[in-house]
């Protein structure tokens, strides 16, 4: 079953253009991570599948057009917007009551235990809890919703290590099933790299990489160079080539290049690549002017 | 994503079902504005608190100074008229600045994107936060006015008990039932259906002004005013304003003086109210400010 079909998404900013005829489709039960630089579009692709904003193009969500049916389409599509969305003035109580009151497919008993496990106390203010706090409310109260979508933008933004691993682990020890789907940008490719069924890359309001992680793992090779085979390696055509600590580091596309996986071993030491570093090798590919991206910085 | 079922069918798929009444959003989402705006209710209860408190302390005491029991009573009435006026005022304010800020918080605050996840469509909270100043406060004015009221009549009647003063004359003269339906008259016809353009039109202004919504509001109707008489040298417009907001065809109605007059029950005149176009022409003005206000809180996101 498909979960969001878009053919020809577009939306422009005055002159700038944020998509660029976008085509995607996510079927049901994929974790999908939508990856790119800061104004590649992510929000915008979001925004639209979320109905908060208009669009050119064709878009449907569960069947549905999310911007004139906004409102029913939220009770089976979740999101976490941002870190800091929740009212800072709700009690936790009150977050409770409220969505009880206007969600048919909220289950308060479950929020309830899954707030048990935290030290979020009923009695609390969102502002006097803190960022990983708020976090866990809110994917505490999402949770709880039975939503077929979830979307995820930078949900664990400026949070630390043990709120971020425990956030995905909950997400997926508490949450996923195979009949919803989750959508999720985020800027902390290594977090998701392991929790993600596929793996989109926009720039520029285009859609430059959409692939499942399967065809990832199997496509894409990263070669940790024998100084001596160096230049045997850049024959071969790496598509990205970096140096760490004095080595060598490149960059195969399997799909694009002859050499199988022996003949790259022989060249050193191979590993499946980070999403990040693909990220970079596609972008700087793609454009001269990501030198700082070069030095294989977080994205 | 892109693997076998390319070809399958993309119809719409059922959308939760609706057990709940449509009613529900709304009543919640007017809960939660009175969570968020406590000075709704604060406000009014604080200012009929101290009302009250200066009634005892400054009222009772000069009553009881006085020797003449006619002085007596006219001081123990008087603040019932007071309390009234200092309640609808208040509220009157309370209304403004909320319906100010009503559209504007959920976009500083970045709240908006937590409520728009939630399945409440735009016209429900657009209506839920209309019905603070043109339901809840003016009901709570109402009842708040009533209660002080009684309170003030109870104690009056325990100073000018044994005092030879029959207490019973006391309620039955100054008429607090007849008050309280005029006042509740008054209510519904200036402070509902007369003032819900006042408010329409605050509610869309906090909607779309990024900053400063106060001046939003004001600037624009007082420059078509100087521009009116400019041009026309005519003050139709101002006139327009001056009459919305001073209450059109039923002003006259907000109860006088204690002890009231039993006639003024009979000089409400519903009907010429309700055949008055102007009421009609505002209620309609009214309507299109709120669908227009949804509309817009589509496009908005946090500021």
């Amino acid at each position: 079953m498909t979960v969001i079909e878009a053919r020809g998404l577009r939306k422009a900013f005055g002159a700038t253009i944020a998509l660029d005829g976008v085509n995607l489709r996510v079927e049901e039960g994929r974790i999908l991570g939508l990856i790119g630089p800061n104004g590649a579009g992510k929000s915008t692709a979001l925004n639209a599948i979320l109905g908060l904003t208009p669009y050119q193009g064709e878009l449907k969500v569960l069947g549905r057009d999310p911007w004139s049916e906004r409102d029913q389409l939220m009770r089976d599509v979740c999101f976490i917007a941002d870190v800091a969305v929740l009212p800072r003035w709700m009690r936790v109580s009150q977050a409770l009551d409220y969505l009880a009151g206007v969600h048919p497919r909220f289950d308060r008993a479950k929020a309830e235990g899954f707030l048990a496990k935290t030290d979020i106390r009923h009695t609390s203010k969102v502002r006097e809890l803190s960022k990983g706090m708020v976090t866990q409310l809110h994917l505490a109260l999402v949770m709880a919703i039975d939503a077929k979508l979830l979307v995820l933008d930078e949900p664990t933004l400026g949070l630390d290590i043990l709120y971020r691993k425990q956030f995905y682990d909950s997400l997926l020890n508490d949450y996923f099933d195979r009949t919803r789907t989750i959508v999720i940008t985020t800027h902390q490719v290594e977090d998701v790299q392991h929790v993600l069924t596929d793996l989109m890359f926009i720039n520029r309001g285009h859609i430059v990489l959409d692939c499942s992680m399967e065809e990832f793992e199997s496509r894409y090779l990263e070669v940790t160079v024998h100084p001596e085979q160096l230049a045997a390696a850049r024959e071969l055509m790496p598509i990205h080539e970096r140096q760490v600590l004095g080595r060598s580091i490149v960059l195969f596309d399997l799909k694009t290049i002859r050499p199988d996986r022996q003949q790259l071993a022989a060249l050193g030491d191979t590993r499946t690549p980070g999403i990040a570093d693909l990220f970079v090798a596609m972008l700087a590919g793609q454009s001269g002017n990501y030198a700082g991206a070069k030095q294989g910085v977080a994205l | 994503m892109n693997t076998q079922s390319r070809n399958e069918s993309f119809d719409a798929q059922p959308i939760a079902p609706t057990v709940m009444q449509a009613t529900r959003p709304f009543y919640w989402s007017v809960r939660r504005e009175l969570w968020e705006n406590r000075s709704i209710y604060i406000a009014p209860l604080a200012v009929t608190a101290v009302t009250l408190f200066g009634y005892m302390i400054a009222s009772i005491g000069r009553a009881l100074s006085l020797s003449d029991l006619a002085q007596r009573r006219t001081v123990l009435e008087e603040p019932l008229t007071f309390a009234m006026g200092v309640i609808m005022a208040i509220a009157f304010i309370v209304a403004i600045f909320y319906s100010l800020d009503a559209l504007h918080g959920e976009r500083r605050d970045r709240s908006i994107l937590f409520w728009k996840s939630l399945p409440v469509s735009d016209l429900t909270t657009v209506l839920s936060k209309a019905s603070v100043p043109l339901l809840i406060l003016p009901l709570f004015a109402f009842v708040l006015t009533v209660v002080t009221q009684f309170i003030m009549l109870l104690l009056s009647t325990l100073v000018l008990r044994g005092s030879g003063f029959s207490a019973a004359t006391l309620w039955t003269q100054s008429g607090l039932l007849p008050m309280s339906l005029v006042l509740l008259y008054h209510l519904v016809t200036v402070h509902i259906l007369w003032h819900a353009p006042i408010y329409g039109w605050l509610i869309l202004v906090s909607g779309w002004a990024r900053r400063a919504a106060f001046l939003w509001a004001v600037v624009p109707p007082v420059a078509v005013c100087i521009v009116e008489k400019i041009a026309f040298n005519t003050t139709h417009f101002a006139a327009l304003l001056q009459d919305r907001f001073t209450g059109g065809p039923e002003a006259s109605t907000m109860p006088g003086r204690f002890p009231i007059n039993p006639m003024m029950l009979t000089h409400l005149s519903p009907g010429r109210f309700l055949t008055a176009p102007g009421l009609w022409i505002g209620l309609a003005v009214a309507a299109a400010f709120f669908v227009a206000a949804a509309q817009q809180r589509r496009y908005r996101g946090p500021i």
